[in-house]
Protein backbone atom coordinates (compact mmCIF):
# COMPACT_ATOMS: atom_id res chain seq x y z
CA UNK A 1 0.00 0.00 0.00
CA UNK A 2 3.04 2.32 0.50
CA UNK A 3 1.10 4.57 2.84
CA UNK A 4 -1.56 5.44 0.28
CA UNK A 5 -5.23 5.43 1.15
CA UNK A 6 -7.42 2.93 -0.68
CA UNK A 7 -9.61 4.82 -3.12
CA UNK A 8 -12.73 2.64 -2.90
CA UNK A 9 -15.25 3.35 -0.16
CA UNK A 10 -14.63 1.04 2.79
CA UNK A 11 -18.04 1.05 4.39
CA UNK A 12 -21.64 1.99 3.70
CA UNK A 13 -25.21 1.45 4.83
CA UNK A 14 -27.43 0.71 1.89
CA UNK A 15 -31.18 0.35 1.67
CA UNK A 16 -31.57 -2.24 -1.03
CA UNK A 17 -34.62 -3.03 -3.15
CA UNK A 18 -35.12 -6.42 -4.76
CA UNK A 19 -33.69 -5.35 -8.09
CA UNK A 20 -30.81 -7.25 -9.70
CA UNK A 21 -28.98 -4.06 -10.75
CA UNK A 22 -29.09 -2.59 -7.24
CA UNK A 23 -27.95 -5.85 -5.67
CA UNK A 24 -25.11 -6.15 -8.18
CA UNK A 25 -24.02 -2.56 -7.50
CA UNK A 26 -23.62 -3.20 -3.76
CA UNK A 27 -21.88 -6.47 -4.43
CA UNK A 28 -19.49 -4.76 -6.85
CA UNK A 29 -18.68 -2.02 -4.38
CA UNK A 30 -17.92 -4.45 -1.55
CA UNK A 31 -15.76 -6.60 -3.81
CA UNK A 32 -13.90 -3.55 -5.11
CA UNK A 33 -13.16 -2.52 -1.55
CA UNK A 34 -12.04 -6.07 -0.75
CA UNK A 35 -9.80 -6.09 -3.79
CA UNK A 36 -8.33 -2.71 -2.82
CA UNK A 37 -7.59 -4.09 0.63
CA UNK A 38 -5.76 -7.05 -0.83
CA UNK A 39 -8.30 -9.83 -0.40
CA UNK A 40 -7.43 -12.69 -2.77
CA UNK A 41 -9.82 -14.03 -5.37
CA UNK A 42 -10.89 -16.97 -3.20
CA UNK A 43 -11.86 -14.53 -0.44
CA UNK A 44 -13.85 -12.43 -2.87
CA UNK A 45 -15.62 -15.55 -4.12
CA UNK A 46 -16.54 -16.42 -0.52
CA UNK A 47 -17.73 -12.92 0.37
CA UNK A 48 -19.77 -12.62 -2.80
CA UNK A 49 -21.43 -16.00 -2.28
CA UNK A 50 -22.31 -15.29 1.35
CA UNK A 51 -23.63 -11.82 0.55
CA UNK A 52 -25.81 -13.14 -2.24
CA UNK A 53 -27.20 -15.92 -0.09
CA UNK A 54 -28.00 -13.51 2.75
CA UNK A 55 -29.69 -10.98 0.47
CA UNK A 56 -31.55 -13.72 -1.42
CA UNK A 57 -32.82 -15.18 1.86
CA UNK A 58 -33.86 -11.74 3.13
CA UNK A 59 -36.00 -11.05 0.07
CA UNK A 60 -37.20 -14.59 -0.63
CA UNK A 61 -38.08 -15.57 2.92
CA UNK A 62 -37.96 -12.46 5.12
CA UNK A 63 -39.89 -10.31 2.68
CA UNK A 64 -42.11 -13.02 1.27
CA UNK A 65 -45.11 -10.88 2.17
CA UNK A 66 -43.27 -7.54 1.91
CA UNK A 67 -42.12 -7.53 -1.72
CA UNK A 68 -41.67 -3.77 -1.99
CA UNK A 69 -39.79 -3.29 1.26
CA UNK A 70 -36.03 -2.68 1.21
CA UNK A 71 -33.41 -4.80 2.92
CA UNK A 72 -30.64 -3.04 4.84
CA UNK A 73 -27.04 -3.92 4.04
CA UNK A 74 -24.40 -2.45 6.35
CA UNK A 75 -20.86 -3.34 5.31
CA UNK A 76 -17.31 -2.55 6.34
CA UNK A 77 -14.14 -3.70 4.65
CA UNK A 78 -10.88 -3.28 6.53
CA UNK A 79 -7.41 -4.71 6.09
CA UNK A 80 -8.08 -7.65 8.36
CA UNK A 81 -11.75 -8.43 7.89
CA UNK A 82 -14.96 -7.86 6.01
CA UNK A 83 -18.14 -7.43 8.02
CA UNK A 84 -21.56 -7.51 6.37
CA UNK A 85 -24.89 -7.12 8.15
CA UNK A 86 -28.07 -7.93 6.24
CA UNK A 87 -31.35 -7.03 7.92
CA UNK A 88 -34.87 -7.53 6.66
CA UNK A 89 -38.20 -6.38 8.04
CA UNK A 90 -39.75 -9.81 8.14
CA UNK A 91 -40.71 -11.91 11.17
CA UNK A 92 -37.34 -13.67 11.27
CA UNK A 93 -36.57 -17.35 11.47
CA UNK A 94 -34.68 -19.85 13.61
CA UNK A 95 -31.49 -20.72 11.73
CA UNK A 96 -30.75 -23.70 13.98
CA UNK A 97 -34.06 -25.22 12.90
CA UNK A 98 -32.97 -25.40 9.27
CA UNK A 99 -32.30 -29.09 8.62
CA UNK A 100 -28.93 -30.30 7.34
CA UNK A 101 -29.20 -30.11 3.53
CA UNK A 102 -26.28 -32.53 3.10
CA UNK A 103 -28.18 -35.37 4.74
CA UNK A 104 -28.75 -38.16 2.25
CA UNK A 105 -32.53 -37.84 2.54
CA UNK A 106 -32.39 -34.14 1.70
CA UNK A 107 -29.86 -34.09 -1.14
CA UNK A 108 -32.57 -34.08 -3.80
CA UNK A 109 -34.45 -31.15 -2.26
CA UNK A 110 -33.86 -27.99 -4.30
CA UNK A 111 -33.71 -25.58 -1.37
CA UNK A 112 -32.24 -25.04 2.10
CA UNK A 113 -28.53 -24.56 1.31
CA UNK A 114 -28.10 -20.80 1.69
CA UNK A 115 -27.40 -20.63 5.43
CA UNK A 116 -25.04 -23.58 5.26
CA UNK A 117 -23.04 -21.96 2.45
CA UNK A 118 -22.82 -18.69 4.35
CA UNK A 119 -21.45 -20.57 7.35
CA UNK A 120 -19.07 -22.60 5.20
CA UNK A 121 -17.55 -19.59 3.45
CA UNK A 122 -17.51 -16.93 6.18
CA UNK A 123 -15.42 -16.97 9.35
CA UNK A 124 -18.39 -16.05 11.52
CA UNK A 125 -22.15 -15.97 10.92
CA UNK A 126 -24.51 -14.83 13.66
CA UNK A 127 -28.22 -14.08 13.75
CA UNK A 128 -30.03 -11.81 16.15
CA UNK A 129 -32.64 -13.39 18.41
CA UNK A 130 -35.51 -12.52 16.10
CA UNK A 131 -33.67 -14.04 13.16
CA UNK A 132 -34.18 -11.14 10.77
CA UNK A 133 -30.61 -9.84 10.91
CA UNK A 134 -27.48 -11.75 10.04
CA UNK A 135 -23.95 -10.51 10.77
CA UNK A 136 -21.22 -12.15 8.74
CA UNK A 137 -17.48 -11.69 9.14
CA UNK A 138 -14.74 -12.83 6.82
CA UNK A 139 -11.33 -12.79 8.46
CA UNK A 140 -8.50 -12.40 6.01
CA UNK A 141 -5.98 -15.21 6.47
CA UNK A 142 -2.77 -13.92 8.07
CA UNK A 143 -0.49 -15.19 5.36
CA UNK A 144 -2.22 -13.26 2.54
CA UNK B 1 -33.07 -27.87 -32.25
CA UNK B 2 -34.71 -24.55 -32.90
CA UNK B 3 -33.46 -22.93 -29.73
CA UNK B 4 -32.70 -19.24 -29.79
CA UNK B 5 -32.66 -18.74 -26.05
CA UNK B 6 -30.98 -15.83 -24.38
CA UNK B 7 -29.59 -17.71 -21.39
CA UNK B 8 -28.43 -20.97 -22.94
CA UNK B 9 -26.52 -22.29 -25.92
CA UNK B 10 -27.98 -25.60 -26.95
CA UNK B 11 -26.83 -28.11 -29.53
CA UNK B 12 -27.46 -31.77 -30.13
CA UNK B 13 -24.70 -34.19 -31.01
CA UNK B 14 -24.94 -37.99 -31.33
CA UNK B 15 -28.27 -38.02 -29.53
CA UNK B 16 -26.91 -36.01 -26.60
CA UNK B 17 -28.16 -32.52 -25.81
CA UNK B 18 -25.33 -30.19 -24.86
CA UNK B 19 -26.21 -27.09 -22.88
CA UNK B 20 -23.88 -24.19 -22.10
CA UNK B 21 -24.67 -21.11 -20.09
CA UNK B 22 -24.40 -17.72 -21.72
CA UNK B 23 -24.00 -15.94 -18.37
CA UNK B 24 -20.80 -16.11 -16.38
CA UNK B 25 -22.79 -15.62 -13.23
CA UNK B 26 -25.90 -17.80 -13.02
CA UNK B 27 -27.33 -16.03 -10.02
CA UNK B 28 -30.17 -13.67 -10.68
CA UNK B 29 -33.44 -15.22 -9.68
CA UNK B 30 -35.02 -14.30 -13.01
CA UNK B 31 -32.08 -15.81 -14.91
CA UNK B 32 -32.17 -18.95 -12.84
CA UNK B 33 -35.88 -19.36 -13.38
CA UNK B 34 -35.49 -18.86 -17.11
CA UNK B 35 -32.59 -21.31 -17.26
CA UNK B 36 -34.67 -23.87 -15.38
CA UNK B 37 -37.63 -23.43 -17.72
CA UNK B 38 -35.48 -23.64 -20.84
CA UNK B 39 -33.75 -26.84 -19.72
CA UNK B 40 -37.04 -28.34 -18.53
CA UNK B 41 -38.58 -27.80 -21.95
CA UNK B 42 -35.54 -29.49 -23.51
CA UNK B 43 -36.02 -32.47 -21.20
CA UNK B 44 -39.73 -32.62 -21.93
CA UNK B 45 -39.09 -32.70 -25.67
CA UNK B 46 -36.98 -35.89 -25.43
CA UNK B 47 -37.77 -39.41 -24.35
CA UNK B 48 -35.03 -40.82 -22.09
CA UNK B 49 -33.02 -37.62 -22.61
CA UNK B 50 -29.25 -37.54 -22.42
CA UNK B 51 -28.02 -34.17 -21.32
CA UNK B 52 -24.62 -32.59 -20.73
CA UNK B 53 -24.58 -29.25 -18.95
CA UNK B 54 -21.27 -27.48 -19.38
CA UNK B 55 -20.17 -24.80 -16.92
CA UNK B 56 -17.24 -23.57 -18.99
CA UNK B 57 -18.46 -19.95 -19.02
CA UNK B 58 -19.59 -19.88 -15.40
CA UNK B 59 -17.49 -18.27 -12.67
CA UNK B 60 -20.09 -17.96 -9.95
CA UNK B 61 -23.35 -19.49 -8.79
CA UNK B 62 -25.71 -19.53 -5.85
CA UNK B 63 -27.76 -21.97 -3.83
CA UNK B 64 -30.75 -20.97 -5.97
CA UNK B 65 -28.85 -22.11 -9.05
CA UNK B 66 -28.00 -25.36 -7.26
CA UNK B 67 -31.72 -25.72 -6.55
CA UNK B 68 -32.51 -25.39 -10.23
CA UNK B 69 -29.89 -28.02 -11.08
CA UNK B 70 -31.46 -30.38 -8.54
CA UNK B 71 -34.89 -29.80 -10.05
CA UNK B 72 -33.39 -30.64 -13.45
CA UNK B 73 -31.79 -33.75 -11.97
CA UNK B 74 -35.11 -34.85 -10.51
CA UNK B 75 -36.90 -34.22 -13.79
CA UNK B 76 -34.30 -36.21 -15.68
CA UNK B 77 -34.63 -39.05 -13.21
CA UNK B 78 -38.41 -39.09 -13.66
CA UNK B 79 -37.90 -39.40 -17.41
CA UNK B 80 -35.22 -42.05 -16.98
CA UNK B 81 -32.76 -39.69 -18.59
CA UNK B 82 -29.04 -39.32 -18.00
CA UNK B 83 -27.53 -36.07 -16.83
CA UNK B 84 -23.85 -35.12 -16.79
CA UNK B 85 -22.24 -31.92 -15.56
CA UNK B 86 -18.89 -30.84 -16.99
CA UNK B 87 -16.19 -28.19 -17.01
CA UNK B 88 -16.86 -26.92 -13.53
CA UNK B 89 -14.40 -24.31 -12.24
CA UNK B 90 -12.55 -25.55 -9.11
CA UNK B 91 -14.05 -22.83 -6.90
CA UNK B 92 -17.54 -23.76 -8.02
CA UNK B 93 -16.80 -27.45 -7.70
CA UNK B 94 -15.96 -26.76 -4.06
CA UNK B 95 -19.54 -25.52 -3.59
CA UNK B 96 -20.72 -28.90 -4.88
CA UNK B 97 -18.39 -30.65 -2.44
CA UNK B 98 -19.47 -28.55 0.56
CA UNK B 99 -23.12 -29.23 -0.20
CA UNK B 100 -22.28 -32.87 -1.04
CA UNK B 101 -24.00 -32.42 -4.38
CA UNK B 102 -20.92 -33.94 -6.01
CA UNK B 103 -22.45 -37.21 -4.79
CA UNK B 104 -25.79 -36.50 -6.44
CA UNK B 105 -24.48 -35.33 -9.81
CA UNK B 106 -22.35 -37.19 -12.31
CA UNK B 107 -19.58 -34.62 -12.79
CA UNK B 108 -16.86 -34.79 -15.44
CA UNK B 109 -13.73 -32.71 -15.93
CA UNK B 110 -14.46 -31.95 -19.57
CA UNK B 111 -17.38 -31.96 -21.98
CA UNK B 112 -15.56 -34.61 -24.03
CA UNK B 113 -15.34 -36.91 -21.02
CA UNK B 114 -19.02 -36.31 -20.27
CA UNK B 115 -19.95 -37.25 -23.84
CA UNK B 116 -17.68 -40.29 -23.74
CA UNK B 117 -19.40 -41.52 -20.58
CA UNK B 118 -22.58 -42.20 -22.57
CA UNK B 119 -20.80 -44.71 -24.85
Amino acid sequence: MAGGQPRARSNAKVSLLNEPDSIRAVEREILEAASTHGYPEAAQFAIRLALEEAVFNAFRHGHKHLPDEPVLVDWTVSRGSVRIVVEDRGPGFTPDAVPDPTHEDRLELPHGRGVMLMKAYMTQVEYNDRGNRVTMVYQKPQDD
Amino acid sequence: MAQADARLRVRKQDGVVHVEFVDRNILDEANIQQIGEEISSLIDSESAPRLVISFSNVDHLSSAALGTLITIHNRMKAKKGQLRLANIDPQIYEVFVITKLNKLFDIHDSTEQAFASFR
